[in-house]
């Protein structure tokens, strides 16, 4: 068990710049989800702290360790990978104690973390089998016994759950879970996918573009995201972002204005007359109500209906579209004219340079 | 199928038949003719051996007059000896040109390279002189080395293809599990390449156990002759003893499809199925 410091990491291809000046700081026990777009440095992150990809400056430290000129093995990792890595030649049993060997693990210490990681994951019938033999969800539970008989301070999971289908990806979240929970060990876990971020994490780093956009709590996240990227990224669908301008400013208020939604008012001594801002609402949060300091309105154009609710694309008078989910069973049919509105915690406004400015309070 | 299909497919049969007849045809006719008598050989050579032609008396006659038992085991030497040397050395150095980036190693990828292109037989000469000048002369050590830096530049190539293939995540799981980077070799590596390795050993020993070149003119006394070598004593200037050539050349061929039969069992596809996905 350990904690986990980076520091002014920085990684250049070239002239490439593919990480640029990250810094974190992960306590021991905790689980942290790295998530991103694909290209946004956060698997290249996972490679350096594993020390299977070198940094072009800055410090890694495990365990108040500086490790960056130990080798992978020396640092107290484990990694799983997306593709599991398995040898293939090997059986499940051998899979497991291969590295242990030269580890200097004794034989019967090995035979007894097998045997241990075997039972935690139900793989005490597989030992003998091959991984040609296995399903992908076996597979995918050899590679993570293979990383816990390593007994490491920091678990490192690189997209563990892109290779398996939907059903299994569910159950097989909840076992990682609970792994967690039996280990209590540090992990660190690479996603694209935000449900996995946000259900497994107890913090969550978004990454985009080789920098560290936020990091925090899952909830945070979602109610308080701290600029516009963090704001379109988490979420499902995504946020509706609206333009807007600052069109008047009265003492501490600043009356925002925009086409397709009618004007409220918003804390905020910074801004000035004529400031472009953007509004971004959730889809969840909009709803038929009277109360909503945000109210926005349109034709509905086309529904999608998942049962216990529906996406309604709405096109404003401004003819941009936008999604609104609709619960229950007020479903609105395509052609209706709405007007929907959102409470004010749930309406979020961010500056022109995307970060956020607050949220408006009642007038 | 459809009239177009069948007639593709016949016609490319009737190519790869024509092609296996032309191939094995001159093999049949020696291993035939071994087993005749000596008249027989040039009244109907294309007739198998019967009752009445049959003889062994080229067998016995190899057996007796010649050394074959040492150009036998001469040549199995050289050719097992060389093939390990170079199945050694061309997958060490196609991993360490293909997995690692060192000053120099695309030059070196490079020279290695020119082998294909250039026929060692060019550098006979220059090879004769260093191997007296070594002290070598007339040593199956010659014709190792000789023969293992013929065989090298091809295998590095072909391995190298093959070793980038296996995932490169297997070689970073290894290196988490504190897998030496020698045991990744010859622990993760070796094993995936055994496709690979039987494709380039069959390569390697077929036109080594066939060499007549470098025997030639780097042997000079009988106990260090090979097989292919050692059958020229039967082809004289004046007179042929055919039962005796024939015999020798249908035991020379012995070995190289035996070799073969057993690495093309290796040549299985798929044996990196369930490594990664």
């Amino acid at each position: 068990m350990a904690n986990l410091r980076i520091e002014h990491l920085h990684k250049r291809y070239g002239a490439t710049a593919v990480l640029n000046d990250v810094n974190l700081k992960i306590e021991d026990g905790e689980f942290v989800v790295l998530v991103g777009p694909s290209g946004c440095g956060k698997s290249t992150l996972l490679r350096m702290i594993a020390g299977l990809d070198g940094a072009s400056g800055g410090d890694i430290h495990i365990a108040d360790k500086l490790v960056n000129t130990l080798a992978p093995a020396d640092r107290g990792i484990a990694m799983v990978f997306q593709s599991y890595a398995l040898y293939p030649h090997m059986n499940v049993r051998k899979n497991m104690t291969f590295g242990l060997k030269f580890t200097g693990v004794p034989p019967a210490e090995r035979e007894r973390r097998v045997t241990e990681a075997a039972r935690m994951l139900r793989l005490d019938e597989l030992l003998g089998r091959y991984p040609r033999d296995l399903s992908g969800g076996q597979r995918q539970r050899v590679a993570i016994g293979r990383a816990i008989v390593r007994e490491p301070a920091v678990f490192l999971f690189d997209e563990p759950l892109s290779n398996l289908d939907a059903a299994l990806r569910v159950s097989t979240r909840v076992e990682i879970a609970n792994l967690h929970r039996m280990l209590k060990s540090t992990i660190v876990y690479v996603t694209h996918d935000q449900v996995e971020a946000m259900t497994l994490a107890d913090r969550i780093v978004v990454m985009n573009k080789g920098c560290i956009e936020q990091v925090g709590r899952p909830l945070d996240l979602y109610y308080a995201p701290a600029n516009l990227f963090v704001a379109g990224f988490i979420g499902s669908p995504a946020m509706n972002f609206f333009e807007a301008k600052v069109a008047g400013v009265e003492g501490a208020c600043a009356r925002v204005d925009g086409p397709g939604f009618r004007s409220f008012d918003l804390p905020a001594t910074s801004l000035k007359m004529g400031d472009t801002l953007t509004v971004g609402v959730r889809p969840e949060h909009l709803a038929r109500r009277e109360d909503g300091s945000f109210t926005v309105e349109g034709v509905v154009e086309l529904v999608e209906r998942l049962g216990e609710s529906s996406f309604a694309y709405v096109r404003r008078a401004d003819d941009r579209l936008f999604v609104a989910e609709v619960r229950g069973r007020q479903t609105p049919t395509p052609g209706e004219r709405v007007a929907l509105a959102a409470a004010n915690r749930d309406v979020h406004v961010f500056d022109s340079s995307g970060l956020r400015v607050s949220s408006p309070t009642n007038t | 199928m459809t009239t177009e299909q069948r007639a593709r497919s016949l016609g490319v049969h009737v190519v790869l038949i024509a092609y296996s007849l032309l191939a094995v045809g001159p093999i049949l006719l020696v291993v035939m003719n071994s087993f005749k008598m000596r008249n027989a050989i040039f009244g109907s050579p294309l007739a198998p051996p019967d009752a009445a032609t049959f003889s062994l008396i080229g067998y016995e006659k190899v057996f007796r007059s010649s050394h074959i038992l040492t150009y036998y085991s001469n040549s199995l030497i050289v050719t097992l000896v060389s093939m390990a040397l170079v199945l050694l050395f061309g997958a060490m150095a196609a991993w360490a040109l293909t997995e690692y980036r060192f000053r120099g190693s695309t030059a070196l990828a490079l020279f290695l390279s020119i082998g294909i292109m250039v026929p060692i037989r060019l550098g006979s000469v220059a090879i004769l002189n260093m191997m007296r000048s070594a002290g070598l002369n007339d040593t199956l050590t010659a014709l190792i080395l000789v023969y293992v830096a013929q065989g090298l530049p091809m295998s590095i190539f072909i391995l190298s293809e093959f070793i980038q293939q296996i995932p490169k995540d297997l070689r970073d799981a290894a290196r988490c599990d504190g897998v030496p980077e020698t045991r990744i070799f010859f622990e993760v590596v070796a094993p995936l390449l055994r496709p690979a390795i039987a494709t380039v050993a069959v390569f390697t020993i077929v036109p080594i156990w066939n060499d007549l070149w470098f025997p030639l003119i780097l042997t000079s006394s009988d106990s260090t002759h090979t097989v292919t070598l050692g059958v020229q004593q039967f082809l004289g200037q004046y007179i042929t003893d055919w039962n005796s050539v024939l015999a020798a050349l249908s035991m020379a061929i012995l070995p190289v499809v035996i070799i073969y039969v057993i690495l093309s069992r290796q040549l299985i596809a798929g044996l990196t199925s369930g490594a990664v996905k």
